[in-house]
């Protein structure tokens, strides 16, 4: 099984972890800008933890043979912070950067005004640097963040088939398979989503635009999460192809719309472990 | 063959690197958005014709040649700064081959504290001639402690003093206490040291 994690906070993640995901079959992943637990207060902490994104982290994810991509944005919540505010200034040198595949995580904490207006400045850099959004969904107050948050995407005028709205449940998934954006669903031990309870999502709403992620950080979860829901829907009678389009093909080509994801390698290498080698040039 | 020469031998297409290089020497300030861009224009390979190049390496080594030596002053660090890991380095190998200033050796010093196997090297190259000797020596011993191939530094054996001889012994002596071992290009330039002395 190949898997690309479309959402893992592995800077919050240790050594250790990047060891079982290579084992566990993790060959690529996304790691969204986001909220660090402790608050921060000025706009050098972003800087300094966007540097990490697009340099320490690729490096030790590379020491595994995994490769490291990310989004980058100024989070709903502290977007909530006039300390944060400038840091929409330094996002356009970021969003240049080969390792950046998306604007994100943006969207809603709270829903307040500064967050309406930060959300829409970051669909419109999207559009702007040519890159896909990637847009995370309230915990409070979900089914209605939802729902606005589709509105203002919409209103964006970004095409909805390059936004993933993430962090989705029963509750939340038919609208966002409704408005064209792509479904994101978080996999955690006993909270957002469960592999279970994942299964019966794919059996009803089917594989398409779905992305399936761990979206481990330092809170109680577990970066092989997205293992475990291959699993599962092996046992439920979907096959390996199922799993393959879900856990790889589904992220490269959402992610591929940025022209900047790079895993033609790694193709490569899963070729030659199928023993199909037309894309070595037959040699 | 320079370095334009060696680069673009080996690229099929040069409209995006060319119009990329009059852009900055007209108006320096688009280097910031050219810079990052020179790997997905170019590409990443290893260039066959300059050993332990990349593309992207030399394209953008060449975009800060090309740039006014006034613009440099202003834009250098702040590519250095906001730049990924591929970026940095490239600022380091550029070093060399633009006019010495005052701004390179903060910036040395910043890529020998990353812990990048990648950047420590790329500072330890021909650029390192900006360093101090106290800075250089360190950075030596740290590559030997990243298993390093200390191929990668210039001017090895010119700039080695007794000093360095003394850490690297050190290092050495730890190393034999624990029962692990060091690598041969390490203990070669020990003897060597040593030899010199005696």
């Amino acid at each position: 099984m190949r898997i690309f994690d479309p959402h893992i906070h592995m800077t919050s993640r240790t050594t250790d972890d990047y060891e079982r995901m290579a084992a566990a079959g993790v060959r690529a992943l996304v790691e969204p800008a986001f909220w660090l637990g402790q608050p921060r207060t000025s706009v050098g902490s972003f800087t300094d933890y966007f540097d990490s994104l697009v340099g320490w982290e690729p490096f030790r994810a590379s020491q595994f043979g995994i490769r490291h991509h990310c989004t980058i944005a100024l989070n709903p919540k502290e977007a909530n912070d006039p300390r944060c505010r400038e840091v929409l200034q330094v996002l356009p040198r970021y969003l240049e950067k080969d390792g950046v595949v998306a604007v994100g995580e943006i969207g809603y904490d709270s829903m307040t005004p500064e967050e309406d207006e930060v959300f829409a400045a970051q669909l419109a850099l999207a559009v702007e640097h040519d890159l896909p959004a990637m847009v995370h969904t309230p915990h409070r107050d979900k089914a209605r963040g939802t729902d606005r948050t589709i509105a203002v995407v919409r209103e964006s005028g970004i095409d909805p088939g390059r936004v993933v709205v993430d962090h989705l449940n029963e509750v939340t998934v038919a609208r966002v398979a409704e408005s064209g954006c792509w479904m994101g669903f978080s996999i955690y031990p006993d909270t957002k989503m469960t592999p279970s309870r994942m299964v019966a999502i794919l059996q009803e709403h089917g594989l398409d635009r779905v992305l399936v992620n761990s979206a481990a950080d330092w809170g109680r979860s577990d970066p092989l999460l997205t293992l475990r829901t291959g699993e599962a829907m092996l046992a439920a009678g979907f096959t390996d192809d199922d799993v393959d389009r879900v856990l790889w093909r589904n992220p490269v080509e959402f992610y591929g719309q940025s022209k900047r994801l790079d895993v033609s390698d790694l193709l490569d290498v899963d070729a030659t472990f199928e023993g199909n080698s037309i894309l070595r040039g037959g040699s | 063959m320079n370095l334009y020469d060696s680069l673009t031998a080996e690229l099929t297409d040069t409209v995006w690197l060319d119009t990329a290089l009059e852009t900055v020497a007209r108006q320096p300030a688009a280097v910031g958005r050219l810079f990052p861009a020179a790997g997905r224009r170019c590409g990443r390979w290893a260039l066959a014709g300059l050993p332990g190049w990349t593309v992207d390496d030399a394209a953008r080594v060449l975009l800060l040649t090309r740039l006014p030596v006034e613009a440099l002053a202003t834009e250098l660090e702040p590519l250095y700064r906001y730049g990924d890991a591929a970026e940095k380095r490239a600022v380091l190998r550029a070093l060399p081959l633009l006019p010495a200033s005052e701004a390179f050796e903060p910036i040395l010093l910043d890529a020998l504290r990353t812990n990048d196997t990648r950047l420590v090297a790329a500072a330890l190259g021909p650029a390192a001639a900006s360093l101090p000797d106290a800075a250089w020596r360190q950075g030596v011993l740290k590559a030997v402690f990243m298993g390093l191939p200390l191929a990668a530094v210039a001017d090895l054996d010119e700039r080695a003093d007794a000093e360095l001889a003394t850490m690297l012994g050190g290092l050495v002596e730890e190393r034999h206490a624990a029962g692990r071992a060091v690598a041969e290009d390490a203990t070669a330039l020990l003897h060597r040291l040593q030899e010199r002395v005696s």
